[in-house]
């Protein structure tokens, strides 16, 4: 709430603002930039300290590496925007991939129906995330740290805890990992899937009305019911939405590690969380961008592969990536105080 | 019609105002009550709202100002009485339904989310989509009409500071917020536009902008119903004044029928008013 100053009050378009002032009210509307800043300078210091690192051969396979913790980030975001977190991310990946793998291989099913049960659970998975916010009122802290267990204790029970090789799989669940090559630059129909939903999602997001809801709900859920906003079924929508990607993600995750594994994915959780948060996204909802969440996951990816490049180790990625976080969240709450 | 008006004392209405009164009410409550257990919060409290007049509702804090609006606009369901509007009698179970009656309600904190536009303020919940497929397939919202629409609303309203429909609210003073939020019920707000305190949080020169505002509001023919607890904003932007006591009317009394001191002794209970005073001095 602004002071009540009088001569201040009325006057936005006239106020003098220091530069200071003016870099701040300019990541308050585009969060992204200061990831982009960080993504841009890391790339062009990782290719002085290796310059192999510039290569298409290179991006190929950070592309790649990123894919499926970028899939889990777009729903990660979905759920930060609404001033929640999901826990719960990496088990209803594993548990859908589990379901659909063991399906095909012990059931004998055709591929896409194995596909169609497994993103189905996912998306039910989140449903149940979503039931348990917003008619039980819980906390989605609480709500997913229990849902994390939950799924990962069916997904090890029903699949016996072993990896399911590829090679036992139909083409069809395998089918994302494979890809073609431009020059020298290597893709895989997964990463093609996981930039549709890129572009799908952001353009919901920044669209349509239900995206506008999204933010309105993170921001204020209460100023956004008496807004005549269905606070309790956007929020519903966005959990069960969310759990529909992590289907998707588990799909391309079987392409990506050539297996469906229980441990496939151990830290998705705070990978998707990291990608989020350093992509400029609040974690108090209502602010930031899924294109922020992209760049997030590719700075994460990027100090990864850069450093492991460079020879160095890989525990400095850990120092980096920490740091990166704090500083993130440090901008994110200086942001959020322009005036 | 289907209910009777209460009466009026028109001696007190200052003569180039008096026809406003002529019309019937727009909105009507009577024997407005609700109960939770045994506290009563609103013991039978009967209520007219006429087009083109601003009527305040004061009353100390318990005395059931808001709960009494509240039941007037669909965010509580009374235990009993009736609501009318335009002489029609209306059951609002939720704040959109008497909205879509074009009821709107502007509240003291919670008008308006911070990290969205003023557009996308103005316009949430209602938002407007794009003409051809682009909007019936791709739902995609027609930004750039809600933003000039937007800007014509709060130019309406008399509001210049306000330029960018794009900024986003946070950024604004805690007047042009309250400017955005009385824009987007001036937008919408066909027949009736509630106020909750639109002027508690402010300095002197935005309330001063609000106060402008509402009396623009009361130009274009809406009723509007003001809760204050600033009695100086009262005096100065209300034409008749709803006093609320211990859950029921303590009567209705006109700047012009009464100073503030006597309008804070009924309130208080320090001072009964008569209804046949006021039409004895008449």
């Amino acid at each position: 709430m602004s002071t009540a100053s009088s001569d201040a009050a009325a006057q936005f378009s006239g106020r003098q603002q220091s530069a200071l002032q003016r870099v701040q009210n300019a990541l308050h509307l585009y969060p992204w930039i200061s990831p982009l800043v960080i993504l841009i300078l890391s790339f062009i210091a990782f290719t002085i300290l290796n310059p192999r690192f510039a290569t298409a051969g290179s991006m190929g396979l950070l592309i790649q590496q990123m894919a499926i913790v970028a899939a889990l980030a777009i729903g990660q975001t979905l759920v930060i925007l609404t001033a929640g977190i999901d826990l719960s991310v990496g088990a209803i990946t594993v548990l859908a991939m589990m379901v659909m793998a063991t399906l095909a291989k012990d059931g004998g099913m055709p591929g896409l129906l194995a596909l169609i049960i497994g993103v189905g659970l996912a998306t039910l998975a989140g449903l149940l995330n979503g039931i348990l916010v917003t008619r039980m009122k819980l906390p989605p802290f609480i709500v997913t740290l229990g849902t994390l267990s939950i799924f990962t204790a069916i997904a090890l029970l029903y699949s016996g805890g072993s990896s399911i090789q590829a090679s036992h799989l139909p083409a069809f669940l395998n089918w994302l990992g494979k890809g073609f090559s431009i020059g020298g630059l290597r893709l895989t129909y997964g990463v093609l899937l996981v930039i549709l939903l890129y572009a799908v999602v952001g353009f919901v997001l920044s669209q349509t009305a239900w995206g506008r809801h999204v933010y309105a709900v993170g921001d204020e859920p209460e100023a956004a019911r008496l807004s005549g906003v269905p606070s309790r079924r956007v929020l519903l929508q966005v959990y069960t939405v969310a759990g529909f990607i992590y289907g998707i993600a588990a799909w391309a995750l079987i392409g990506r590690s050539g297996a469906a594994t229980p441990n496939a994915i151990p830290t998705a959780n705070l990978d998707s969380i990291t990608a989020v948060v350093i992509g400029g996204t609040s974690l108090f909802g209502g602010r930031g961008r899924l294109i922020g969440t992209l760049i997030g996951a590719i700075i994460v990816q990027t100090f990864a592969f850069g450093l492991s490049l460079a020879g160095v180790n890989q525990q400095w990625r850990l120092l980096a990536i920490g740091l990166l976080v704090i500083i993130a969240v440090s901008i994110d709450q200086w942001i959020r105080k322009v005036k | 019609m289907a209910v009777a008006r209460l009466p009026l004392s028109i001696d007190h209405i200052p003569e180039e105002k008096r026809s406003i009164y002529d019309a019937e009410p727009v909105l009507s409550g009577r024997g407005m009550r609700i109960q939770w257990g045994h506290v009563v919060g609103l013991d039978g409290v009967d209520i007219d709202l006429y087009k083109g007049e601003v009527l305040a509702v004061i009353g100390d804090n318990g005395a059931g100002k808001s709960t009494l609006i509240k039941c007037l606009t669909g965010a509580y369901e009374p235990t009993g009485g009736t609501v009318y509007l335009d002489g029609q009698e209306v059951h609002f179970k939720r704040p959109q339904d008497a909205r879509e009656a074009g009821i709107e309600t502007v509240y003291q904190q919670l008008a308006v989310i911070p990290a969205l536009d003023i557009a996308s303020n103005l316009y949430l919940a209602r938002e407007e989509r794009r003409a051809g497929p682009l909007g019936s397939v791709f739902r995609m919202l027609d930004k750039r009409g809600m933003a000039r629409r937007a800007g014509e609303s709060v130019q309406n309203l008399g509001i210049q500071t306000i330029q960018n429909m794009g900024q986003a609210v946070e950024n604004l003073s805690g007047g042009q917020r309250q400017a955005v939020a009385v824009a987007r019920a001036a937008a919408f707000g066909s027949k009736v536009v509630v106020l909750d305190e639109p002027t508690a949080a402010l300095g002197v020169k935005e309330s001063g902008m609000v106060l402008d505002m509402i009396k623009q509001l009361r130009e274009s023919g809406l009723g509007i119903i003001l809760i204050s607890h600033n009695m100086p904003h009262v005096w100065e932007a209300a034409d008749r004044i709803h006093i609320q006591r211990l859950g029921g009317c303590a009567g209705v009394i006109t700047p012009q029928s009464h100073d503030m001191g006597e309008g804070v002794a009924i309130m208080t209970g320090a001072k009964k008013l008569v209804q046949d005073q006021l039409d004895g001095a008449a």
